[in-house]
């Protein structure tokens, strides 16, 4: 029986030589994390299952930089990597991959190319693309829209861009069925409403998405302990949990978390 | 020094920079001629079975020489799977054929690739099992599993809806189907026991 994976999220700066681990996306109250090879070498020794660098640098020429952070990370890190943010074409998708990664994380351009997610998928394998969704509920209920119940009344999801800034009408439970049926091997759900509260996941949102495709879910967004995590494994089949600060900051170790999870019945590598 | 396999289907990093931290001396090879004489061989696991039996064809006769002459081999993922005759991911194509059986998809209402990690279940001693013991999590990825019709060559399964071959072992034929390289430390043991077989 395959184990729910944990799965560290870098956020990295790559406006800096070597890059930098950012904590939060908006340029606000920043704080500096780390070095991305080094932290996510910590994590690797620590018990990550996976790791996710997102480029959130909002500037350009910095496909290099990144580069050469999973080339650096690939030699000290021996569990999958997985790379997003600003890639757009399939000669970034070459490169990343060229570098070491296993997997590619695609958002905004794949809702802008969809045939980006088969073209990549037909290359490198269905399990080698990963599509992030970051989903916003709507409670204004709309005709042909994938209802949803929560404790907060019936909504829907939407679709949005460019690290949650831009919206784009999409509904994200659809999106999701499409981008499986496209070739996508995984989704990345982030919860726009719970990202950044340390309130737990969107319980419902990864509870429908997850019912409703066959390929693997990482839930991201609102994660600040361990019981968070605990609980959307509880409630939901989905197979990974995906956090940043809670470990960049000291607060918890994935060692503290696995071992929290694993007494209390869920099925984790120790 | 031990050959790595490029038969022009992407990332060998992994794998490369894994026999690297066991203390190998790994070379990735393009052409046949430099796999002759290697203390041991790596065919990495990356695309579909017929693409990769297509581009592996040209190193099939130096390959099946090293094979012969009792140079340690391992497979890996669609490494191990092109070791047998066929595979229902691409009827028609011809495997190395050097294990009888075939490969099969993996059954209806299991989640297909199976992705992630999987514990072992043991089943007898291998040389690249040392040190490595039930419950063991490797990361497996992969849509297809290997038949093989003898049995007794599969060192150790994985549970995804029917027992997988999750590693195999014959003479100095070794293969996994999961990724060692990408199996965190036990992934690693499992590399370098590979290694020292190939030091003996």
């Amino acid at each position: 029986m395959l184990a729910r994976r944990i799965i560290p999220c870098l956020d990295c700066d790559l406006g800096v030589p070597g890059g930098r681990v950012v904590k939060g996306v908006e340029f606000k109250k920043i704080r500096y994390a780390g070095i991305p090879w080094k932290l996510a070498a910590k994590y690797y020794l620590d018990g990550a299952d996976e790791i996710v660098f997102l480029d959130i640098t909002a500037s350009h020429d910095r496909r290099d930089t990144m580069v050469s952070v999973i080339k650096k990370t690939s030699q000290e890190v021996f569990v999958p990597l997985a790379v997003g943010g600003g890639i757009k074409s399939k000669e970034d998708v070459r490169d990343v991959f060229n570098a070491g990664a296993d997997k590619i994380t695609i958002n905004t351009s794949a809702l802008n190319h969809p045939d980006l997610i088969t073209e990549i998928s037909d290359l490198y394998g269905r399990q080698a693309v990963v599509v992030a969704i970051d989903a916003k509920r709507r409670y204004e209920l709309e005709d042909c829209r994938e209802i949803v119940q929560t404790p907060e009344g019936p909504c829907w999801f939407e679709c949005s861009i460019f690290g949650g800034r831009k919206f784009t009408g999409v509904d994200a439970i659809a999106w999701a069925k499409k981008a499986e049926k496209l070739g996508a091997g995984e989704i990345l759900l982030t919860s726009m409403d719970k990202d950044g509260t340390y309130d737990g996941f969107d319980i419902q949102l990864t509870k429908e998405v997850v019912h409703r495709i066959k390929i693997p879910v990482i839930a991201s967004g609102g994660c600040a302990n361990p019981a968070h995590i605990l609980q959307v494994f509880q409630r939901t089949d989905v197979s990974a949990a995906l956090a940043a600060s809670i470990f960049h900051f000291g607060e918890y170790s994935i060692a503290e978390v696995k071992n929290y999870l694993s007494e209390r019945g869920v099925n984790i590598r120790l | 020094m031990i050959a790595v396999i490029d038969y022009g289907m992407g990332n060998l990093f992994s794998i490369y920079n894994a026999l690297v931290r066991v203390n190998a001396s790994p070379e990735i090879v393009h052409e046949p001629d430099r796999i002759i004489g290697a203390s041991g061989i790596v065919i990495p696991g990356v695309g579909a079975f017929g693409k990769c039996m297509e581009k592996l064809s040209r190193f099939e006769v130096a390959l099946f020489d090293e094979f012969r002459n009792g140079t340690p081999i391992l497979g890996i993922c669609i490494g191990q799977q092109v070791l047998f005759q066929r595979s229902q991911e691409s009827p028609g194509a011809k495997g190395l054929g050097w294990i009888a059986g075939e490969v099969v998809k993996l059954p209806e209402g299991v989640m297909i690739p199976q992705m992630g990690w999987n514990s072992l279940c043991i089943k007898r001693h291998a040389e690249i099992l040392e040190g490595l013991a039930d419950g063991d999590m490797f990361y497996f990825v992969h849509s297809y599993h290997c038949v093989p019709e003898d049995k007794s060559i599969i060192v150790a399964t994985a549970e995804h809806g029917v027992e997988v071959a999750a590693a195999i072992s014959k003479d100095n034929l070794s293969a996994t189907q999961f990724h060692p390289e990408k199996s965190g430390k036990k992934g690693l043991k499992l590399l370098d026991n590979f290694v020292r077989s190939t030091r003996c």
